[in-house]
């Protein structure tokens, strides 16, 4: 079986994360790169099938230069070969650009199953899957919680707060995952030295077919019009009891209208 | 606080990376816990041997991961950062190997070896005794020869890892001639007349074990022998030479990790309308704990690229091991200090620190017999240089 594991590289979410002044995008030099979250949740989902399955294990990501360094901690945990979208003209996409971009490679690569984080935790737009699945195609399952394949039979529990559904559907698709499916496995040490020998393929959007008339923060569909910094933290309101402090605190509930 | 590294290349800053986010996420959150029950790890270090941290500078060919000490160090202050318990311990594990891997047969190696750096087998070091603690010479745990075997009796004391571990690299003495009548075996846990003390009641690293081992009449095959006859105390000293350089990537972790907290703690808390970081007092106490870290990670780090170029270092661990203990012991204290009242309680980790910060200073080689390694290693020197004349005289060239 042939999976994709699509991955993003997104600003380490311990630290401070910005938008640039002037464009509005995220600020990517100020802070650590790290692979999203959920993406190592979906690439352990993907290694998992492969060794009951057999088959082979694909990373997908787009992103500048740096976006590399998530690559290689994925092959380092095991996936078999990357392919790297990479191009200036990229710059800015939104979901929409970037969904068109991914699915013109995966068209590429070609692929029976594709796996992604059900939202990344920088833009958390959460909607890959299904522009993915639309542009391809095929059916998506998303919100996964499990997932069993028999032949080309794919069934998930697609979580929701309540509990889940059972879907199914026939591959190829895509499906999504949330945490609650599996345990993420650590790099070895020595699947990081395997990493080096395994293949990475760099495309260019001249090499997908991308049009990149359509892609890009200036072809976007979608524009940040403005963005306010998160205002330092305030001082908070303290409540002197002096017998009559549960109305006093009641008070202030009704001020900031919970109550 | 990330600690800024000069790594070799892309795949140890990867490999520095894989410890540091493994230390994060499974093992600083549970150390508190863990040492106040006196719970020894055993699963995370299980962890540790699947992700290939247990054998790093050894050869690949028995499943080590080939890394220099300059690399592997730094893994290692990254664990200890997180724990102490589990940054000493791997350091104990790594000096247990390195016996059989230095000085044993390709056979002895290839049966063995393997295993012990997968991690599956956890690995203690034996020398002292109850009466042979800085006089390792005195030792007198006895193997004797019967048939194809030894056997053993005695006891050896302050084990780390008793009753924990699979295998003890012990040194007993098979003839009476002093420092030449020691020799090395490498012992399974398992074997029938191998008894443990109850663990000792520790000041600080409590969630690891340490106790004696207690043999009596225990029967160890001759082929477990490391080395020849007789060359159990140069092996001891040697593996210690590079255990010293462990025990100072430990120090220096275990300051960083009391630095961290003393900063995160200083920014956030205000006396005087102001946070107290920026008050002088404590903004010299802190320059001076980064002070000390920073320099004994440069003086292991000197010892260790030594190490991996084939020069001597002898000298060079026992500094990195006084200089980095010593500086740990004073960084830990201080950072007490500067929580005050919060410090001293256990709600902080600061006075877990500050009592796991001792035994560094005793352990391995306690930091007077490194001073005395120091002086005896630079008197060679001037020997050999010549320099030294008679009675003692120092003389200038030139």
């Amino acid at each position: 079986m042939n999976i994709v594991v699509c991955v993003k590289q997104v600003p380490d979410t311990w630290a401070e994360r910005k938008l640039k002044q002037g464009d509005a995008t995220l600020d990517r030099e100020s802070v650590d790169g790290l692979i999203n979250e959920l993406d190592e949740y979906a690439i352990e989902e993907a290694l998992q099938i492969k060794e009951a399955h057999e088959g082979e294990v694909t990373v997908l990501t787009m992103g500048p230069q740096k976006a590399s360094e998530s690559i290689r901690k994925a092959l380092s945990m095991g996936a078999d070969k990357a392919v790297h979208l990479i191009d200036d003209a990229l710059a800015g996409s939104d979901v929409l650009q970037t969904s068109y971009a991914l699915a013109k490679v995966l068209e590429n690569i070609g692929f029976d199953l594709i796996v992604l984080g059900a939202e990344s935790t920088d833009a958390r737009m959460g909607s890959m899957a299904a522009m993915l699945a639309e542009r391809l195609s095929v059916p998506q399952l998303s919100l996964a919680s499990k997932v069993e394949i028999n032949g080309t039979a794919i069934k998930v529990n697609r979580q929701s707060e309540d509990g889940y559904w059972q879907v199914e559907a026939q591959l190829p698709a895509v499906i999504s995952v949330v945490e609650k499916i599996n345990e993420p496995r650590y790099p070895s040490f020595k699947g990081i030295m395997a990493a080096k020998k395994k293949p990475m393929q760099v495309m260019s959007c001249a090499d997908a077919g991308i049009d990149t008339s359509l892609v890009g923060l200036a072809n976007a569909a979608t524009e940040v019009v403005d963005f306010t910094e998160r205002p330092p933290r305030q001082a908070g309101t303290i409540v002197k009891d002096e017998g009559d402090g549960g109305n006093k605190a009641a008070e202030f509930l009704v001020t900031q209208k919970f109550i | 606080m990330l600690v800024e590294r000069m790594l070799p290349s892309a795949e140890a800053e990867e490999l520095v990376a894989l410890a540091h986010g493994l230390a994060r996420s499974e093992l600083k959150p549970i150390a508190s816990q863990y040492e106040a029950e006196d719970r020894f790890p055993r699963e995370k270090f299980r962890l540790l041997g699947k992700s290939g941290l247990l054998g790093l500078p050894y050869p690949e060919r028995w499943g080590g991961g080939d890394v220099s000490y300059e690399v592997y160090l730094q893994v290692l202050e990254e664990l200890a950062a997180a724990w102490m318990t589990v940054g000493v311990g791997l350091s104990v594990h790594t000096m247990s190997c390195y016996p059989l891997a230095r000085f044993g047969r390709d056979e002895q190696r290839d049966e063995w070896l393997p295993a012990m750096l997968a991690g599956d087998l956890l690995g203690a070091y034996a020398l002292s005794e109850p009466q042979a603690g800085s006089d390792a010479a005195a030792l007198s745990a006895r193997a004797v020869p019967d048939g194809a075997d030894y056997l053993l009796s005695g006891t050896k004391a302050w084990i780390t890892h008793a009753g924990q571990a699979d295998f003890y690299t012990a040194m007993v003495r098979t003839s009476d001639d002093g420092r030449r009548g020691v020799s090395c075996l490498l012992i399974d846990a398992s074997t029938p007349g191998l008894a443990f003390g109850a663990p000792e009641r520790k000041m600080g690293l409590t969630g690891s074990p340490t106790a004696q081992l207690i043999f009596d009449g225990a029967r160890v095959p001759a082929g477990r022998r490391l080395g020849a006859e007789g060359q159990g105390l140069k092996i001891a000293l040697e593996a210690l030479d590079s255990g010293r350089l462990g025990i100072a990537a430990c120090a220096v972790g275990l300051a960083q990790a009391a630095l961290d907290e003393s900063l995160a703690y200083a920014a956030g808390r205000s006396q005087f309308g102001r946070p107290i970081i920026e008050f002088q007092g404590l903004e010299f106490l802190l320059a001076d704990m980064a002070a000390g870290v920073e320099s004994a990670r440069a003086t292991y780090l000197e010892a260790a690229r030594r190490r991996d170029r084939g020069l001597p270092f002898h000298r060079q661990a026992s500094i990195a091991k006084l200089v980095a203990t010593d500086m740990a012991m004073r960084v830990t204290t201080d950072a007490v200090q500067v929580l005050g009242g919060a410090g001293y309680t256990r709600d902080f980790p600061v006075e877990r620190y500050m009592r796991e910060a001792k035994v560094p200073q005793i352990f391995e080689g306690t930091n007077q017999i490194q001073r005395m390694v120091i002086a005896r290693a630079l008197r060679r020197t001037l020997q050999n240089d010549g320099t030294l004349r008679n009675s003692g005289t120092l003389q200038n060239e030139g």
